[in-house]
């Protein structure tokens, strides 16, 4: 079954300049540079990296909470990455987001009646009275009560202030969820009460979700297919699947292997990556990964590599798999 | 007891708006009991406001009546509480009068600069860009004049009165108001939950206002409860140096003036406005501290 296409993304760029003083140049930071990826309608696509690699800058430039500097945000056909402001904020309807910090993205001057009938309001849908009724019933499907409405986000828990931070995005009922790291601030029991919620609700409301997260485990869980993040540039594309079992890139090897193991007797090679990520203001050369990999080749060093199908949905930018493949295997025997 | 209150209030299970509202203030009251400071400054703020409204009706004697054959007498003599001064007009009414002075000065001096400085810091802080950089030049600007100096500037060209020193310490007091509501608006603007209202749609303008203006409240009213202090203080000073409130009007500062040059041989005639300026400054600060303490939620105890 081919599934319609929801979003894609194609070159997508942003670069932040960071000015240093009158006479200086300029320091351009490449948060996310040139990336790609498609995300099929009632799918759950993972971006995964290391804090900083720019997976929530992505995030926020797909739905332009920041402009993107380049590149084309094609939303259900349309490609919303130069829309004015005016129309951008009505198709902001169809497109939420769950944020991270569920202390830090609901007004503590709100209750939650009025953050969840703030959607509805903005952007007019229904009756006063229709309205209220809504906000009931997705307090009840995310499994807080009526009673809760007069409170204010300072009286709940975490894992119920993300419940309600979930419920203003799905209350318009939108086609697609950017779910930025939305259980990394909640406890590992909550985490999971969270996430079957999600589940749920992508069921329920068949929602498309973008899922941001740097928890290798979460993402095993809930998602379909993922997409591993590196210094602004996606290094690989994989169905999840695939990807745990069979990693291409030396970086999502190394990725892989640092999930803890689950039972004391199993037994796993770890990769230590040498050295830290380079700053994004002055990244590597070649491929942004050389420094750290322990197969970089010469080509790594003079020219970034370009996206390779490995095999039907799995894509890997490395010049391992790319035409040098004699001196490929040839590195990895004597490495 | 009292918590076994707050409790039953709290667990009543429907809870009608008007219950919710009185346990609100009933909160805030036993809160406010909780602190020995806090308390002391709302008696002294009530006990202030009790004596700036209903002054005229509680003078012993005539503020603005001369005696000469009583002038200069001590506390304590003759009726007079607290003496009289030069003129021998009786110096504890006098203060009952003048602290309408003070006290009309500081809210309303607070309510014009708090106004225009919100205003001010909202439009710097929200739209950025180079509407801030002028605002915000000009404050430097301001800033880098000494308060005192430029109200007396402004006061000596607009002439003396209540009205006009209202004015020129409200000119003179903006600044801060519209510094510390741009700090805040930059802080707030950059916080999640605004960041959450653009991804849902809210317009710029319902931002602003729906979102961005209540969290300023808790603030300004901090602010303001202690700047009120300040312009109390330097309405005082001001009419100490002869501008400001004119004789005979009485005024605490204008008393201190008036009575310097006794200073040697009655001390009352400037101790007492003097220990009331103190008082006025203290209580209003007083008060302010513990705002801060209860409406600030990070120091929020329970």
């Amino acid at each position: 079954m081919k599934q319609k296409v929801l979003l894609s993304v194609k070159n997508l760029k942003k670069y932040y300049e960071i000015p240093q003083g009158l006479f200086k140049e300029k320091i351009t930071v490449k948060a996310v540079d040139d990336i790609n990826f498609t995300i099929k309608k009632g799918e759950t696509f993972a971006l995964v990296g290391e804090s900083g690699c720019g997976k929530s800058t992505t995030g926020r430039t797909i739905l332009k909470l920041t402009e993107p500097t380049d590149g084309k945000i094609i939303f259900d056909g349309n490609d919303i990455s130069t829309l004015p402001y005016k129309q951008m904020r009505t198709l902001r309807n169809r497109m939420q987001m769950v944020f991270q910090d569920p202390y830090a993205s609901l007004n503590p001057k709100k209750t939650v009646r009025e953050i969840l009938i703030e959607p509805l309001r903005v952007h007019k849908k229904f009756d006063n009275v229709t309205r209220l009724e809504k906000v009931k019933s997705i307090l009840e499907i995310v499994g807080l009560s009526e009673y809760h409405l007069d409170r204010y986000p300072h009286e709940f828990s975490g894992g119920q202030r993300q419940r309600i931070g979930i419920a203003r995005a799905v209350i318009l009922q939108p086609d697609f969820i950017i779910a930025d790291e939305p259980v990394s601030a909640l406890d590992v029991s909550v985490q999971s009460q969270v996430i079957n919620l999600m589940l749920e609700l992508q069921r329920e409301f068949e929602l498309t979700y973008l899922f941001i997260s740097h928890d290798l485990s979460v993402i095993q869980h809930m998602t379909d297919r993922v997409a591993v993040m590196y210094l602004g540039k996606i290094v690989e594309i994989a169905k999840t699947e695939d990807l745990f079992t069979n990693p291409k890139h030396p970086y999502t090897k190394a990725l892989l292997s640092a999930v803890p193991i689950t039972h004391p007797k199993e037994k796993k090679e770890r990769i230590i990556l040498k050295g830290d990520v380079p700053s994004p203001a002055n990244p590597p050369s070649g491929c942004t990964f050389h420094p750290r990999c322990s197969f970089a080749l010469d080509i790594c060093k003079k020219q970034a590599p370009i996206t390779t199908e490995y095999s039907n949905s799995h894509s890997v930018n490395c010049h391992l798999y790319t035409e040098f493949k004699e001196e490929t295997t040839h590195a990895i025997n004597h490495s | 007891m009292s918590a076994n209150l707050e409790k039953a209030l709290h667990n009543k299970p429907a809870v009608e708006v008007k219950n919710k509202k009185e346990s609100r203030v009933y909160n805030y009251f036993a809160n406010l009991f909780r602190s020995w400071t806090g308390t002391l400054g709302f008696i002294i703020i009530i006990g202030l406001l009790f004596i700036s409204i209903f002054g005229p009706w509680i003078t012993p004697h005539d503020p603005l009546y001369a005696d000469f054959s009583k002038k200069l007498l001590p506390p304590m003599t003759d009726g007079h509480l607290l003496g009289t001064d030069q003129l021998g007009r009786d110096i504890l009414s006098r203060m009952i009068v003048g602290a309408r002075v003070s006290v009309i000065i500081g809210v309303l001096t607070v309510v014009i600069a708090g106004t225009f400085g919100t205003i001010v810091g909202i439009i710097s802080g929200y739209f950025r860009g180079w509407i801030d950089v002028v605002l915000m030049r000009i404050v430097d600007v301001q800033l880098s004049f000494p308060f005192i100096l430029l109200v007396l500037v402004i006061n000596a060209i607009i002439g003396g009165g209540l009205r006009n020193i209202i004015i020129s310490l409200a000119i003179g007091g903006w600044v801060i108001f519209a510094r510390m509501i741009r700090s805040e608006v930059l802080a707030l603007r950059e916080k999640e939950f605004i960041t959450a209202c653009v991804a849902t749609g809210v317009s710029r303008f319902e931002i602003l206002f729906r979102h961005i203006l209540p969290n300023l409240f808790t603030p300004l009213i901090i602010l303001a409860s202690l700047q009120i202090g300040t312009f109390i203080i330097a309405e005082a000073s001001v009419s100490f140096l002869g501008f400001g409130v004119q004789p005979p009007e009485p005024a605490w500062g204008n008393m201190l003036n008036e009575g310097k040059d006794y200073i040697f041989s009655s001390w009352w005639l400037i101790t007492f406005p003097g220990i009331a300026i103190i008082i006025a400054a203290l209580g209003v600060n007083l008060f302010g501290d513990w705002l801060r303490d209860t409406l600030d939620p990070e120091l929020k105890g329970d």
